[in-house]
């Protein structure tokens, strides 16, 4: 990697809930150079989303604490205040949800929030927002785009509305693209529409995307590096090749060989037994020992560090330090 | 032996109409639908949103009426002469919302015990048989059975809803998307649970799911849904070799590779999935389908015979349907 244009160093984020503090994200560190796509996969409660949030700074200030620095294009981000902030939110970084229904004002047609957006960022007037609006629903292969442009969120099908969305999000020209499991609640067929839309628009503009999902093979349709999240930590990251065919971690492992494979039929799947950790209560070592078939009484003294594989790919277990 | 048996089953739902008198058309939910399920085989369930799956798995159960159609369970028409009440108790159902469907004023204990009390059952009795299932289903009883549903997971209280579809001792279970919800590593669990209960229990499974890796795997037989419609319906390795339904392939094409080498280049499909409000005559899939012509659009598509057990609804299998791909018919 050449230059990092985006580097989270040690990244904590905890919530405070009756009493209780949630240790969602633990010492999250990566780095990601211009252009590349890095694939988040973890379960829910893995911190994955919580990460992506904190990077956007839209997590709710009065209710949680963010440590840790993040750099994106030689900005401090967490220092960012504002005016500056405006500008950082849609303009370098934007952001994709699952659910476009809630990314969308219901009262406002998505080329007035699209147009609006333009305006803002990118400084033009209505008709040039509007001109770009329109370009960017026929860029996300919306058909009839220019009628569309004057359509309410609810009068499009949930494809549509997430082209929309992905319209709303790019039309000024972010650097950085934030896309949380934004293909979960699609149709298999219009989910592969998606993602093959992204990575053509990723290709084209040469924009970074961190793309966060539950799905193995969601991840590796769209991304070039992978990294494995388990209760608020990386466990392992490499490239897609690398994690997938030579995974290190045990959890990684086990997450693959319980995603359901249909040619194994009548064959017992290897699930992970257990559930995850207690955010409010993570053990002291690491957080995956207590459902580990390896684990050892060195697990469970102290948090493993990341051990260097090679070619860029590392994982966090005690078993791989030679 | 065949245990169940649904014949031309039909359910219409009518738009209100809209301020200005817009609207007002009807949801084609599921439209003349017939399928045997053979004791002690899994009938597996596949399609998109709006294709009917769930509606179909409702109008079996009846918590929805159907407009036309007969199910006979045990060879008894449903309704008449078998009441529904005995009825609804060999066939039960596990939903994909764990949480919204479980009392949540009840412990998972009363839970269990409700439907066995209600056809009957002393309660003391009851509740030894709901702690025996929470046990079965891999939940401590000394540990659970007093818990509320929000004092456990998403996979405790899929668990949970599982035993008690199992409380009446059923003879089907219907499992419409049971384990979407659920995390890769629970997900895992539930299916082996489903699996070691069908064996000890000698179930027969209707497992309806969006997933054609869960759903491939789960299955002996294979039914594939689209907009109200079946497509196609057959033995799971038939199905899956994808070479008889247009949908089905596409389908099978969208499903992501799981290898970085090999990514998908090109969508098998464009656009969304139509609704199934007013659908066209003919294929309703003749929109999206790349090999449609016009005869596709004049009348239904009978299901044919497109091998051993195997059921195609597709001009392109029948011989002599005047499709340009079809076979000629045979002499």
């Amino acid at each position: 990697m050449t230059e990092a244009f985006i580097s989270i160093d040690e990244l904590n984020v905890r919530f405070s809930r009756a009493g209780q503090t949630i240790h969602a994200v633990n010492g999250v560190s990566f780095a990601l150079a211009p252009g590349e796509v890095l694939g988040v996969l973890g379960e829910s409660g893995s911190g994955k989303s919580v990460t992506l949030r904190a990077m956007l700074r839209i997590l709710p200030s009065h209710r949680s604490t963010v440590t840790g620095a993040i750099r994106i294009a030689d900005r401090n981000v967490l220092a960012l205040r504002g005016a500056e902030l405006e500008d950082y939110r849609g303009g370098t970084v934007s952001m994709i949800f699952q659910e476009p229904m809630l990314a969308f004002d219901p009262v406002f047609t998505i080329g007035q929030q699209i147009a609006e957006s333009v305006r803002r960022h990118l400084r033009v007037d209505d008709r040039a927002a509007r001109a770009r609006a329109l370009e960017m629903l026929e860029r996300v292969q919306i058909p009839s785009a220019k009628r569309r442009l004057d359509a309410y969120p609810h009068e499009m099908s949930g494809g549509m509305r997430q082209r929309a969305m992905i319209a709303l999000a790019l039309a000024c020209k972010p650097k950085l693209l934030l896309a949380d499991e934004p293909t979960t609640a699609l149709d298999a067929t219009v989910q592969i529409q998606i993602l093959l839309l992204l990575r053509e628009l990723q290709r084209e503009s040469g924009m970074s995307v961190i793309f966060v999902t539950h799905d193995v093979g969601v991840a590796i349709e769209v991304a070039d590096r992978l990294a494995v999240m388990y209760a608020g930590r990386i466990v392992e990251t490499g490239s897609v090749r690398e994690v997938i065919r030579s995974a290190s971690h045990p959890y990684t492992q086990g997450l693959l060989s319980s995603t359901v494979r249909g040619e194994l039929r009548g064959q017992r799947i290897e699930a992970i037994p257990g559930s995850p950790p207690d955010l409010a209560a993570l053990p002291p070592g690491c957080a995956f020992a207590p459902r580990c078939k390896h684990a050892g009484d060195a697990c469970l003294r102290e948090a493993p560090v990341a051990v260097e594989i090679g070619g860029g790919h590392a994982a966090r277990c005690i078993l791989l330090k030679t | 032996m065949t245990l169940l048996a649904v014949n031309g089953l039909r359910k219409h739902f009518p738009l209100k109409k809209g301020l200005l008198g817009r609207g007002g058309g009807t949801v084609h939910a599921v439209d003349d639908i017939s399928f045997d399920l053979t004791e002690g085989e899994t009938l597996g369930v596949v399609g998109e949103s709006g294709c009917g799956k769930s509606t179909t798995a409702r109008l079996l159960v009846r918590l929805i009426e159907p407009d036309e159609g007969q199910i006979k369970l045990e060879g008894r028409a449903v309704g008449t002469a078998m009441p529904l009440a005995e009825a609804r108790s060999k066939m039960q159902m596990v939903f994909q919302d764990s949480f919204a469907s479980l009392n949540p004023r009840l412990t998972v204990e009363d839970s269990i015990a409700f439907g066995p009390v209600v056809h009957g059952l002393p309660r003391p009795r009851a509740r030894e048989r709901a702690r025996g299932l929470l046990a079965r289903v891999g939940l401590e009883p000394a540990r659970f059975a007093n818990r509320y549903p929000h004092e456990l997971s998403g996979g405790q209280r899929q668990r949970v809803n599982i035993a008690r579809a199992l409380a009446l001792q059923p003879r089907i279970v219907i499992l419409d998307e049971a384990v979407s919800a659920l995390d890769k590593s629970i997900e895992a669990q539930v299916l082996n649970l489903l699996l070691d209960l069908k064996a000890e229990f000698k179930l027969t499974y209707i497992f309806i799911s969006h997933d054609l890796n869960v759903v491939r795997y789960m299955s002996d037989r294979v039914m594939v849904m689209y907009l109200g419609k079946i497509a196609e319906i057959g033995p799971s390795e038939s199905v899956f070799a994808g070479t008889h339904h247009p949908y089905t392939r596409a389908l099978f094409a969208a499903m992501p590779s799981m290898d970085p080498d090999r990514r998908t280049q090109q969508p098998p499909l464009i656009g969304d999935p139509p609704n199934p409000i007013n659908p066209p005559p003919g294929c309703r899939f003749k929109g999206r389908c790349a090999h449609a012509e016009d005869i596709c659009g004049r009348g239904d598509i009978a299901l044919t015979t497109a091998g051993a057990a195997h059921r195609v609804a597709c001009l392109i299998a029948q011989p002599g349907s005047g499709h340009s791909s079809a076979p000629a018919r045979a002499a």
